[in-house]
């Protein structure tokens, strides 16, 4: 992997959360200065701000999109205590010619007594219903019932989870076999309550949420949750942070007629992962869910991956290098990217993500009886090259060794 | 199977190290880096450096030439999904074998398109990058023939070894550049490559061409005709066996053997003692190993040695036998300070015929899925994974094609091979499909109705459902009611088509006329869609009716609007008022109907 290319966020404090809306062509950022960024992708690729205002009146936690089906609009949650939702106006012509958008705010979500440390939509199939949990405990459903009204939300559930909540995440499978459910989170240090992870069901009878099970064995502080996306799985996945990298499985048991509770689930543990030898504070799924990213105490970004045997391994490590860019203060809405770090050598641009541990390394100079020497460039490559040697020096092998440009294959020709 | 425990690849972000955090985010083929604090405390006060870092893994989809590599793989690989399965599978082979050697001159033409650009272009960071690129192209195919010559052809004794010779020769093709320097020289003979030429030809069996260098050779050293014809004599007799032939296998072995022995006897004899390259070249002729492993410059890999070594010993090996030699002539020819390379470990897993090791190694050394996939999938049309006793067999190759398609997805024109891809994927593809082709991002009109059309082929309603829906929205949004309008009907999305319905009426009530009057002209059967459509619809053609000085049947019209009740009650008063001028008509031979209050008493 490589740094293709950086952006100067120019948030005036730290970023705490950054979303990709669904097609990936636009991101929010968001910061302890308080403001929302949005950021529209263009054809080269590069970003460009066309939003930055102030959001709330206190460190901004996480900021979400919904999906598209709504339009464009987003949702906050700050230490203010509170949760905003977010709708972009069509602008006047020349806001449109100058790359601008606006953003309104359509609500604001003053429930909370005290800071909203995460706010999710549900998935689509769910109509338009935006959750958030709070370090009061309570995690709260709202819905707008008219999709062309954003400014009219009802809070439909207020569910109190006995412990400070740090993350929620929504199942997204929209399988009729599976009613809505919600993971929740808690960083809570009381130890009276065992399980810091709580699966909520939804109940079509009672129309309410019920717990349908404690995950007892995460007792340590769990500070992000993610549900893996389902693709026509039978069972669920979720992945939790921790003090480390923890995968589930929870299978639905099959339920009696007469059972009117929600869903047995049967807790598996996939996998474990120490590796960040600390707090792990974030973990997310890539859109396939082959691939897990996790964030942790270590500084580091990890990747892992199961192979077709269901074996889980990291495959990648983004790290800090102590180096950091040093920033342009320019106008928020000036695009400056920087592209492409040469710190990755072309070396680095050959290992592959998901598979490529080691690689043919054709930088090492080839050795007497190397097969190398035939896997390098062929020679036309050198003698034609004015510029000073591109090729490793070669010690003690003549470079005829090489084999020549490839002739297409004879037998090719009558296909 | 073992998995290598090897230590991740290690990315450097330019960020803080110290006491800071690593925030990311999932994007379409790439992952977001930014430093964060993540402990929780009330407005954490951090420095004012923020950067967002976009990391990459594959840069092969974004690579021009590469792309054709994909694009006519992709040609192949359909091709390959519709062989009938119902044919033997010995009619089928020739088939698998020439569709092997159609990737192969894939990947050779891209090769050779990447090389020409690595040696023309004056900038050193392309070059080697490309010349990076060929150089991992030149291991796949190495490796793909070798498969193809083991597994596809599945040559037997006899012609394994003529496979095999063809492989070697095809992979080291600078004698040839070294032959025509020396022929091209003014003195042949006397060249300093000349007998590197000559012997390098005996060690690829070439043995024709040999003999025609050496003539040279001969007409500059008339004393010593004879020892050059004898030598001419040894090399024109030595027998190849001929598979087409009616010649059997042991009879050629018999021959082979008689006509080693006659070498061994001229060695014996001392018959080229005098003459040092013939000698060497008499000791090659009969498999003399210390000899062979002299020449490792010419050999230049432990495979050529072992092709070579068999050639001259044991032209008749079977398959079975070849990875005994394999593993002693790698082991001969590398010495103690070589270790073996991922390359020399793949080919040997090939010639120990563990196809699975060899999958699996290609998949660690490699960072693009291609050729893994392409490969897998064509074994196991052979039916090749599955004679290992894998009852992974074929999710094995359907996970590595899941793999390359979905790295295909977030290219914005190399997403339409991927489909399919995905659609040879018989247990998770139409779900990887589903959820893929709902984030490829709507630019435009043409591309999202090409993603709705393949949609729609495979029936997959939901998701045409939904990117209707995206583009209904967004055409709301943008005022553009008739284009929001056409794209709720094919959402078949009665709430929306309500609701822009609406719209349009409340427009018509503003300003007194329709917009988009071709599309609400032309709904057709699409108008029942909605109440509120309908009413849309038949309402413009009231109009249309009136204007038309059809007074009748608009009237007719209008009085059926009013009684089916499916007009919005915003609308009643509009209805009353477009009423009375056809009242004022004559000619309407309803108005005694329209003028009757109790057709709506309710609405009163």
């Amino acid at each position: 992997m490589f740094v293709a290319r950086s952006i100067a966020a120019d948030h005036k404090d730290l970023i705490h959360d950054v979303s990709y809306d669904f097609h990936g062509r636009r991101m929010a950022t968001c910061s302890s200065d308080q403001s929302v960024k949005v950021w529209d992708k263009s054809e080269n690729g590069e970003w460009h701000c066309t939003a930055s205002w102030k959001t709330h009146s206190g460190s901004v936690w996480r900021v979400t999109w919904a999906h598209p089906e709504f339009g464009q609009v987003l949702a906050s949650c700050s230490f203010d205590r509170t949760a905003a939702v977010w709708e972009e106006i069509v602008g006047e012509s020349n806001d449109k010619q100058r790359g601008l958008s606006h953003w309104i705010k359509r609500t604001t979500l003053v429930d909370s007594r005290t800071s909203v440390t995460d706010v999710k939509f549900a998935p689509k199939h769910m109509g338009l219903m935006l959750t958030t949990c709070s370090t009061d405990g309570v995690v709260r459903i709202y819905e707008a019932p008219d999709v062309m009204n954003l400014s009219q939300w009802s809070l439909q559930h207020e569910i109190s989870c006995k412990l400070s909540c740090s993350c929620i995440s929504w199942n997204p499978s929209s399988s009729r076999a599976h009613p809505p459910m919600f993971a929740v989170g808690s960083d809570d240090s009381n130890v009276t309550y065992g399980g810091k992870v709580q699966i909520y069901e939804y109940n079509e009878n009672t129309r309410k949420y019920a717990k349908a099970e404690t995950l007892m064995t995460v007792t340590d502080a769990v500070h992000d949750i993610a549900f893996a996306p389902n693709l026509g799985r039978s069972f669920h996945v979720l992945a939790i942070a921790t003090k480390d990298v923890r995968i589930f499985k929870l299978v639905p048991m099959r339920k009696e007629s007469t059972s009117t509770g929600p869903t047995k689930l049967e807790v598996q543990i996939v996998a474990q992962f120490d590796n960040h030898n600390s707090q792990v504070w974030r973990v997310s799924w890539n859109i396939t869910s082959t691939l897990l990213a996790s964030s942790g105490d270590d500084g580091c970004v990890r990747l892992w991956k199961a192979n077709y045997m269901d074996n889980w391994k990291c495959t990648g490590i983004l790290k800090g290098d102590g180096s950091p860019l040093t920033g342009s203060s320019g106008q928020p809405t000036a695009m400056s990217t920087v592209v492409g770090s040469s710190v990755q050598t072309s070396q680095n641009a050959l290992n592959g993500m998901s598979a490529g541990r080691y690689f043919f390394p054709p930088l090492d100079p080839p050795r007497a009886g190397s097969r190398y020497g035939h896997l390098l460039p062929p020679s036309s490559l050198i003698e034609h090259c004015d510029a000073e040697p591109i090729q490793p020096q070669h010690q003690g092998l003549p470079h005829r060794l090489y084999s020549r440009a490839l002739l297409p294959l004879p037998e090719a020709d009558g296909q | 199977m073992e998995e290598l425990d090897v230590e991740p690849a290690i990315t450097n972000i330019p960020a803080a190290s110290d006491g800071k955090h690593l925030g990311f985010a999932w994007g379409p083929g790439d992952i977001l880096a930014y430093e964060t604090l993540y402990k929780a405390s009330s407005g954490a006060k951090g420095s004012g450096c923020s950067f967002i870092h976009e990391v990459r893994k594959d840069e092969d989809i974004y690579s021009p030439i590469l792309r054709k590599l994909f694009n006519e793989s992709h040609h192949i690989f359909v091709g390959l999904q519709t062989i009938r399965e119902d044919l033997p599978n010995k009619n089928k082979k020739p088939q698998f074998v020439s569709i092997s050697k159609n990737y192969r001159s894939v990947i050779r033409a891209c090769m050779e398109e990447l090389q020409q650009v690595a040696v023309s272009t004056k900038d050193a960071k392309v070059s080697m990058q490309y010349g990076n690129q060929v150089s991992i192209l030149l291991a796949i195919e190495l490796i793909w023939n070798l498969c193809e010559v083991l597994f596809i052809d599945a040559a037997p004794a006899g012609s394994l070894l003529l496979h095999l010779l063809d492989w070697v020769r095809l992979h080291k093709a600078d004698v040839d550049e070294k032959a025509r320097e020396v022929l091209q020289s003014e003195s042949p003979a006397e060249h300093h490559d000349y007998w590197d030429v000559v012997v390098s030809y005996v060690l690829q069996g070439r043995l024709e061409e040999a003999r025609q260098m050496l003539v040279k050779q001969a007409t500059l050293q008339p004393a010593a005709r004879n020892m050059y014809k004898l030598m001419d004599t040894l090399l024109t007799k030595m027998p190849f066996y001929n598979p087409g032939g009616t010649q059997t296998l042991t009879e050629f072995d018999v021959k082979w053997r008689n006509w080693h022995e006659e070498v061994d006897r001229c060695l014996q004899d001392n018959s080229f003692a005098s003459n040092r390259h013939l000698e060497i070249i008499c000791r090659i002729l009969v498999g003399d190993e210390d000899m062979l492993l002299d020449h490792k410059e010419l050999l230049g890999t432990w495979y050529h040695f072992l092709v070579t070594r068999l050639l001259f010993s044991h032209p008749t090996v079977k398959p079975t036998e070849l990875h005994y030699y394999a593993q002693s002539c790698m082991t001969m020819f590398l010495d103690s300070r070589n270790v073996p390379e991922p390359l020399d470990n793949i080919l040997l897993a090939a010639f120990e015929f563990d196809i699975h090791q060899v999958i699996k190694d290609c998949s660690i050394a490699l960072n693009n899925w291609w050729f893994v996939a392409h490969l897998t999938d064509l074994l196991d049309h052979c039916k090749l994974l599955q004679s290992h006793n894998l009852h992974f067999g074929s999710n094995l190759r359907e996970f590595l094609l899941l793999e390359y398609a979905s790295g295909l997805f977030t290219h914005h024109s190399l997403w339409q091979l991927a489909v399919d891809y995905f659609d040879h994927c018989p247990e998770f593809g139409r779900v990887y499909l589903e959820l893929q082709i709902e984030r490829v991002p709507l630019d435009t009109e043409r591309k999202a109705l090409k993603v709705l059309r393949i949609c729609e082929q495979r029936q997959m309603s939901e998701q045409v459902r939904s990117i209707c829906k995206i583009m209904a929205m967004r055409a709301l949004r943008n005022n553009r009611l008739g284009s929001a309008l056409s794209w709720s009907i094919r959402a078949k999305d009665a709430a929306f088509a309500t609701l822009i319905s609406e719209r349009f009426l409340q427009d018509y009530c503003a300003r007194g006329t329709f917009s988009d009057l071709d599309l609400i002209d032309n709904l057709g059967p699409a108008m029942l869609l909605s109440d509120r459509l309908t009413f849309l619809g038949k309402y413009r053609e009231f109009h249309k009716l009136y204007g038309e000085k059809r007074f009748s049947e608009a009237a007719k019209l209008l009085l059926s609007l009013m009684t089916a009740k499916i007009a919005p009650r915003s609308f009643w008063m509009t209805l009353l008022t477009d009423a009375l001028p056809l009242l004022e008509q004559k000619e309407t031979p309803n108005h005694s109907q329209l003028g009757c209050p109790d057709h709506y008493p309710h609405q009163i």
